[in-house]
């Protein structure tokens, strides 16, 4: 198939070239053909994921954020292999992830462990939670029998959950425990790194702190570094050391998470942030309430994907020579935009800010 | 705003189940006024949606009973109501939305159908009248060429617009109370920010009440003028929602506010509230907070009598024994005529920066 040339991602210079990250992703692409009529011929293809980049380094979090549809879930299952991918490079603290097979791809699996959103369905309600965390010990030829129990045991402990509990099923259990089985059958072979997709979201919000306290507890004793999905921006911010933010199957800002946070450079960032509901009922900051909706991304739009919802274009449009605008319909509404936001690609680089900060916008700096 | 609109009174709603009868709601008072955002906050299980479906008498019954309590609107006790003035009220008076618009709404009739239906029961009109108020009511909620839309599927419109659909849908009777179950629930921020938008401009427009029902605390900070707390089937506390942010009295809604991350705070770990969420089939006994309770310290008073609702300040409704002053405190009935000042300013999008 034809792939049209994304745009050259600007890498910044790395840090410390002694910090080797866990894992190392490159211009990953996931497409999903769309088939239609009899001999289901392709007519085209959903760019779930368009080209993403990132690294996460020992013991760190990176967050991925974005609205549904984003692509972000598609991200955290094909590196790890779980959806295949249309092209891209994954490595695992330096080897290519991609081509090893049968043995050596179950090794390395070990290492790169996933935590699901939905504690109900990913765990078999017909095996007891000692067989679910015991499993991939057995698998692995890590454990069996006796000391099998024993790990399981203690795996159990680790997480907050009575040892006692082995032999019941998942339906006994709350939602909350649920989710600390799903975290015990994670940690169970050692990885160093773990896709969170949405570990949290599930959960009342009583048991979501207890939740991400244990995460951190693990990390921070396991030295495991996480891909931490969420569409939670404040869970993000608060779990996180760097984040992404991503829109339609794109990473349109990265920058360290504190600095994302009082920085922002996207103007998506900054619609999504100031769509946060704060606990506060005297607010102090203005809503900015984006027009129209996430477009579906089998037909996105050309050039910048978010300029027919861009606030900012179409302010700075209104402003400038019509021979620098064009006028284009969104949500029922005509207005002008930006030609080069409505026609070329923007790439991701450097903003104004600190260093590491990267967006991908024509109009901020 | 001298008479609630909607004066819930010490609601007792069961369940019978093959282990024997559950008891989900609880000695429920609460009520709301024109005009006013009342939101019901709690996580699952403390008995808000129970709550919610008996106003409108959505229990089927058997297995549920009303075991006690009464459900005044407009004087009317809804309780006592037989069936068939029941069904007038229903969707003319008081309205309903969900959280899951996809579920709600019925996949083989267009939208337009099933907003005229409701049009054709209450309000008399026949065809192309009834369509045109359909039409009409899917203007007013936002929806670009509601012509068109008129004769599509739910299938065919995203989450968004689908919620946009059922608020079209229960606002076409023109109700004075609208209950909005967790209707932002599945939205993403973006658009969860236009409806939150579009329900404050539709009360501001036409003085609707509204319940609304979540779990987000942003969202009912920033919406609701009073704030009913609920913890394993028992209102614990209610008042306004300045009163109840700047300093809640029950334990568990301190310990709520204190395990959610808030954007911009800065900090390493998260309080926490310890243990579960208790389920309506084992409630424990006595304060039903107590085995997860920070305050109580092995008091035994806790354990044994479950606290009513009374009235330690003046607007303030809270069931705790450790409440300075709780003992004395009165037993009134919770109500609130309270409308919050307009804070949040909402700019158009265009004038950013």
């Amino acid at each position: 198939m034809s792939v049209v040339a994304p745009p050259a991602v600007i890498v910044p210079p790395s840090s410390p070239a002694a910090q080797q990250p866990v894992v190392e992703v490159r211009d990953l692409r996931t497409y999903f053909p769309i088939r239609k009529g009899l001999l289901s011929t392709t007519v085209g293809y959903v760019k779930a994921v368009d080209g993403v980049s990132f690294s996460v380094a020992e013991g760190k979090t990176l967050g991925l954020v974005g609205e549904s549809g984003c692509g972000k879930t598609t991200v955290g299952r094909s590196l790890l292999r779980l959806i295949p991918l249309t092209s891209g490079e994954v490595r695992y603290r330096g080897t290519d992830f991609l081509s090893p097979r049968g043995d050596d791809l179950r090794r390395l699996r070990r290492k790169m462990q996933i935590i699901f959103q939905d504690p109900v369905s990913s765990l078999n309600p017909r095996m007891t939670v000692g067989n679910i965390i015991g499993e991939p010990l057995e698998v692995h030829g890590i454990a069996r029998g006796r000391d099998k129990e024993d790990m399981v045991a203690s795996l159990l402990e680790r997480v907050g959950l009575d040892p006692s509990y082995s032999g019941r099923y998942p339906h006994e259990f709350s939602g909350g425990q649920r989710q600390r089985i799903g975290i015990a059958r994670a940690i169970s072979l050692s990885p160093d790194f773990i896709v969170c997709d949405e570990p949290v979201s599930a959960l009342d919000v009583s048991i979501q702190s207890q939740i991400l306290n244990l995460l951190n507890d693990l990390q921070e004793e396991l030295k495991i570094a996480y891909l931490f999905i969420a569409h939670n921006l404040a869970v993000v911010e608060h779990f996180s050391d760097e984040v992404a933010v991503m829109y339609l199957g794109r990473i349109v800002e990265k920058a360290a998470s504190h600095e994302l946070y009082r920085n922002p450079k996207h103007p998506y960032t900054v619609a999504l942030l100031s769509a946060v509901p704060e606990p506060n009922p005297r607010p102090k900051k203005t809503r900015i309430v984006l027009r129209g909706e996430v477009p579906s991304p089998a037909n996105p739009p050309t050039g910048c994907p978010f300029h027919p919802r861009c606030p900012l274009t179409r302010q700075i449009a209104s402003q400038s020579n019509a021979s620098e605008t064009v006028e284009i319909t969104s949500a029922g509404e005509h207005f002008r935009v930006l030609s080069k936001c409505a026609h070329e690609v923007p790439a991701l680089e450097q903003k104004t800010g600190e260093p590491d900060h990267v967006a991908a916008c024509w109009v901020t700096t | 705003m001298n008479e609630p609109l909607l004066h819930i009174d010490k609601l007792n709603v069961a369940f019978s189940t093959s282990r024997g009868q559950v008891h989900p709601v609880r000695d429920v008072s609460m009520s709301v006024y024109p005009g006013q955002t009342l939101a019901v906050v709690g996580e699952s299980g403390c008995g808000k949606s129970v709550t919610a479906m008996s106003v409108l008498r959505l229990i089927p019954q058997p297995p549920g009973k009303y075991l006690s309590g009464r459900i005044y609107f407009q004087g009317r006790d809804l309780l006592k109501l037989p069936e068939a003035d029941m069904r007038k009220v229903r969707g003319k008076e008081i309205a309903m939305i969900f959280q899951e618009p996809m579920t709600s709404l019925n996949p083989v009739y267009t939208i337009g159908d099933q907003i005229a239906e409701a049009v054709i029961l209450h309000q008399n009109l026949r065809g192309k009248a009834a369509y045109d108020v359909a039409e009409e009511a899917l203007r007013e909620v936002g929806i670009a060429d509601p012509g068109r839309r008129l004769r599509e599927y739910p299938h065919q419109l995203s989450g968004g617009m689908r919620q946009r659909v059922m608020i079209a849908m229960a606002l076409s009777c023109k109700p004075k109370l609208l209950i909005a179950d967790e209707p932002t629930t599945a939205l993403d921020v973006t658009i969860q920010a236009q409806i939150l938008e579009l329900l404050r401009k539709l009360q501001r427009e036409t003085g609707m009440a509204i319940m609304l029902i979540t779990h987000d605390l942003g969202v009912v900070a920033e919406n609701a003028d009073t704030v009913a707390v609920m913890y394993a089937g028992r209102v614990v506390e209610h008042s306004t929602v300045h009163d109840l942010f700047d300093k809640p009295q029950h334990p568990y809604t301190e310990g709520l506010f204190r395990s959610v991350p808030k954007l911009g705070a800065n900090v390493t770990r998260l309080e926490t509230i310890a243990g579960t969420v208790p389920n309506p089939k084992n409630f424990p006994k006595g304060c039903k907070f107590h085995p997860r309770c920070p305050r109580m310290a092995g008091d035994p008073l806790c354990v044994d009598d479950d606290p009513a609702l009374r009235e330690v300040q003046l607007r303030y409704w809270a069931a705790c024994h450790h409440i300075e002053g709780f003992a004395q405190a009165p037993i009134t009935e919770p109500q609130l005529a309270y409308k919050r000042p307009e804070t949040i300013s909402e700019i158009p999008a265009e004038v950013l920066q």
